[in-house]
């Protein structure tokens, strides 16, 4: 993307400040927001219209929690373990939330060394952050073999509500699915640094266009949208 | 006005940023079959959505002629009936009016009425154009699988799309959900393109508040669309899942043929709002691009500035607003709790000002205007005509009390066909006769075009306006057919007839448009480059049609509004918009 060279924005974005400056930027030509790239602002569009997604999907669960006459089981049992003889309510759910902030924190680093050049640096750190987000799918996988050896399926479960396991396996496999999603162009995005082809100017093997170092930030903003998603969904389905 | 700065680009900022890296086709395939040029996409979105169009032309003709004689016609079964009214109406709403107005027009005025090169991603613009294709191939396969499509209603309300009975239970219901699955992840990927283009990549000195309205009714509905087809697209799994797996998010517990079904606590009223929140939309949808094209034809062949651009502006993106608060007004019946209804006739009766200061200001616009009767004219000025025929018949329905009486009768039939049906075809027709001498640099024929327009408007109004009368009457919709009822005069019948015979004129002059359309195309008199002498910017490309790239060495400067028509003083009765201000620029000119 070479548009993302921004020439000429210091000298326009020197006065107006705050609200006066957002109706400045919305009033001028061009482009409404100044400091933002196409690829930025696609991904910001496209995550709004992903919450509306996930919104549906959680409001939905709640609608079919709320107006159910048999009992909702209690998430608390269910995805409870027995570690070393202790039994711990949640504790697999702990450690997949614990996982998934930690990689957000890999990759907020990853976006650094990425505007600095360090090409190093950077693909190390989103292939860790990608080696966090398989953990975290392979933990909803153990969670998964283990309810389901329990009897759990999207149309029954031993313990009340068949909702429960319908909007259990649809809305972790949703999230899953973007967590999946997430490592696949992580990886992809972590071997083109540290290829160097945001150095050479590289053309994409697809769009035939050159990239830069923004990809990484803007892989970024996918993650912690992914992860932030989690934080909505372990307080309304496992913590509710 | 102040008096003109000697430098004409003293006041018109400097590139923001640099020239884009187009991609340059080197074969045919990759110019013309997988393009990443939004033109060709534009093209490709408009033949595959006006080719599906066809079919769901020919089953309302079905549908008519079992409406109109029945008992004539053996081999349309009440199973066939149902499936033809829902996959006319699902293809008629989504596959044709929403891929046409957002994908067809969209794609092809977005980047040249604001001075772009291309769409900003190429490549997601082509992909999101095979995916569409491919959800409509899905969608027309379903007619050869066992069991036919599903005949369950464009709602597709459950719990009666999935269960036996339904015809289409078997698999038409399941590849429906997955077309329209599809359907919904193309469309994603063109409209990213399309608000990303509008709000990132517009020319030097193109402001907001000069854009066409085109673009901002085209703007305003594929933001709605980004926030209302992820509600179709939930809705969609949870029932393939439902469907698929067994599971029980919109089935209740139920005695079907006698036997207790697997199903049970799903709730069909939570289908209905995810539908319908999207349902809603989807409507402003299709009429908000139709809103803009409509006030650009009325401007340019009234010769006559818009009036009232901001405000158009500003119903524009309130419409699209408050189109998110009403979606329960089509549940009234549906027994969700009656307070909702009076919240919901509420915000309805609202939503109707900025409609009508729109309408209002379409006719103060031709008032006094230079009106020429051009071809688009006509069809703009039948669209004002239809679409208020329709939208008052909307605010009898908005409120709960009307509504429930007449919900299951053809006067709701009469009702969407007239404000989402005839209306927006309407601008489709006019916008094809006005853009067609950009996209093939030639003209369509007069005489036809003219033939084609009195045929449809009248013919239109043939068919729907006495369907009102009918649903007063009581007449139900989704009969196969009404046999010999009390409450239906024997008029009504013959009423039916002269509909369906009505109906079937008017798919017929259609295929005039059609002739015309391909007759044209190597027959057609030389557009030039500016055939209406219109100011947008589409009009002052450097070829015609506008080559790869679209503006030749330098990209336009904008200097002005898109409505400079009949500016007093001025030498033409047009000052395109990136005409600069001379010295002479008269008085009246707008900034």
């Amino acid at each position: 993307m070479t548009e993302t060279v921004l020439t000429n924005i210091e000298k326009r974005r020197t006065t107006t400040v705050g609200w006066q400056g957002i109706v400045a930027d919305w009033s001028s030509d061009q482009r409404a927001f100044k400091n933002v790239s196409w690829g930025k602002a696609m991904m910001w569009i496209f995550l709004l219209s992903d919450t509306f997604i996930f919104g549906c999907f959680l409001l939905s669960y709640m609608t079919a929690r709320m107006s159910t006459t048999v009992p909702w089981p209690n998430p608390s049992e269910v995805f409870a373990l027995t570690i070393a003889g202790q039994h711990i309510p949640l504790i697999l759910i702990a450690i997949m939330t614990f996982v998934l902030i930690s990689s957000s924190g890999t990759m907020a680093m990853a976006v650094n060394f990425g505007y600095r050049h360090d090409r190093r640096k950077t693909a190390i750190l989103m292939l860790v952050t990608a080696a966090f987000g398989a953990t975290f799918v392979g933990m909803q996988a153990f969670e998964w073999t283990k309810l389901i050896m329990e009897g759990v399926r999207p149309w029954e479960n031993p313990w009340g509500a068949e909702q429960f396991g319908s909007c259990f396996f649809m809305i972790t496999g949703f999230h899953g699915t973007h967590v999946t999603i997430g490592v696949i162009f992580l990886i992809i995005i972590a071997r083109k640094v540290w290829r160097g082809d945001f150095e050479t100017g590289r053309r994409g093997f697809f769009t035939s266009r050159k990239g830069n170092y923004e990809i990484v930030e803007i892989t970024g903003l996918y993650w912690h949208f992914v992860d932030l998603v989690w934080v909505f969904i372990f307080a309304f389905f496992y913590l509710w | 006005m102040v008096d003109v700065p000697s430098d004409v680009l003293a006041g018109i900022p400097p590139a923001e940023v640099g020239e884009v890296d187009l991609y340059h086709p080197r074969s045919w395939w990759t110019r013309y079959v997988f393009s990443q040029d939004a033109k060709i996409i534009a093209v490709q979105y408009a033949i595959t959505a006006m080719a599906i169009g066809m079919v769901a032309l020919v089953l309302s003709w079905l549908m008519r002629l079992q409406l109109g004689f029945p008992g004539t016609f053996s081999f349309i079964d009440p199973s066939q009936y149902l499936q033809f009214i829902t996959m006319h109406g699902m293809i008629m709403v989504i596959y044709l009016l929403t891929a046409l107005f957002l994908g067809g027009f969209g794609n092809y005025l977005i980047p040249l009425m604001v001075g772009a090169r291309d769409m900003v991603f190429p490549y997601a613009n082509m992909l999101s154009y095979w995916i569409y294709l491919l959800a409509v191939l899905v969608l027309v396969a379903t007619f050869f699988v066992p069991g036919g499509p599903t005949g369950a209603g464009w709602t597709l309300y459950p719990p009666q799309a999935i269960l036996s009975g339904s015809p289409g239970q078997e698999a038409g219901i399941i590849m429906m959900l997955v077309s329209l699955i599809l359907f919904i992840i193309g469309f994603t990927m063109g409209g990213l393109n399309y608000v990303v283009t509008v709000l990132q990549g517009r020319t030097r000195g193109m402001t907001l508040m000069r854009l066409p309205l085109t673009v901002w009714g085209i703007f305003t509905a594929t933001v709605m669309a980004l926030l209302a087809f992820p509600a179709l697209f939930v809705a969609s799994v949870m029932m393939l899942f439902d469907r698929l797996l067994g599971t029980s998010f919109f089935m209740p517990t139920l005695v079907e043929m006698g036997q207790l079904g697997k199903y049970g606590g799903g709730s069909p009223l939570l289908f209905q709002h995810l539908f319908w929140f999207f349902g809603h939309p989807e409507v402003y949808i299709v009429a908000l691009p139709a809103f803009g094209i409509v006030s650009d034809l009325i401007s340019t062949h009234a010769r006559k500035n818009i009036f009232g651009y901001r405000m158009m502006v500003w119903a524009i993106v309130g419409i699209g607003a408050m189109s998110f608060v009403v979606w329960a007004h089509h549940m009234y019946v549906s027994g969700m709790n009656p307070k909702f209804g009076f919240f919901f006739a509420t915000t309805t009766l609202i939503i109707a000002i900025p409609t009508a200061i729109k309408v209002y200001n379409w006719i103060l616009t031709l008032w006094r205007g230079d009106i020429h009767l051009t071809v688009p004219m006509l069809f703009a000025l039948a669209f004002i005509i239809t679409f208020v025929n329709g939208g008052l018949t909307g605010l009898f329905l908005g409120n709960v009390v009307v509504d429930v009486p007449l919900s299951d009768t053809m006067f709701v039939v009469a009702h969407f066909h007239m404000v989402m049906g005839v209306a927006p075809i309407m601008v489709v027709f006019g916008a094809i006769y006005h853009w067609y001498p950009k996209v093939t640099g030639r003209m369509l024929n007069e005489t036809m075009g003219r033939f084609h327009f009195w045929v449809t408007f009248l013919g239109a109004y043939a068919i729907f306006f006495p369907m009102h009368y009918l649903g007063l009457l009581g007449v139900p919709r989704r009969y196969h057919d009404i046999g010999g009822t009390a409450f239906v005069p024997a008029s009504a019948h013959d009423l039916n007839a002269f509909m369906s015979i009505a109906a079937l004129i008017v798919g017929f002059a259609q295929l005039v448009f059609v002739f015309n359309m391909i007759r044209s195309l190597s027959k057609g008199e030389d557009a030039g480059g500016n055939p209406w002498n219109a100011t947008t910017l589409e009009w002052q490309t450097p070829q015609t049609p506008p080559a790869h790239g679209n503006w030749g060495k330098e990209l336009p400067v904008v200097y002005r509004w898109a409505y400079d028509y009949s500016v007093p003083g001025a030498a033409r009765d047009f000052i395109p918009q990136n005409e600069p201000p001379a010295s002479s620029t008269p008085k009246g000119a707008h900034p």
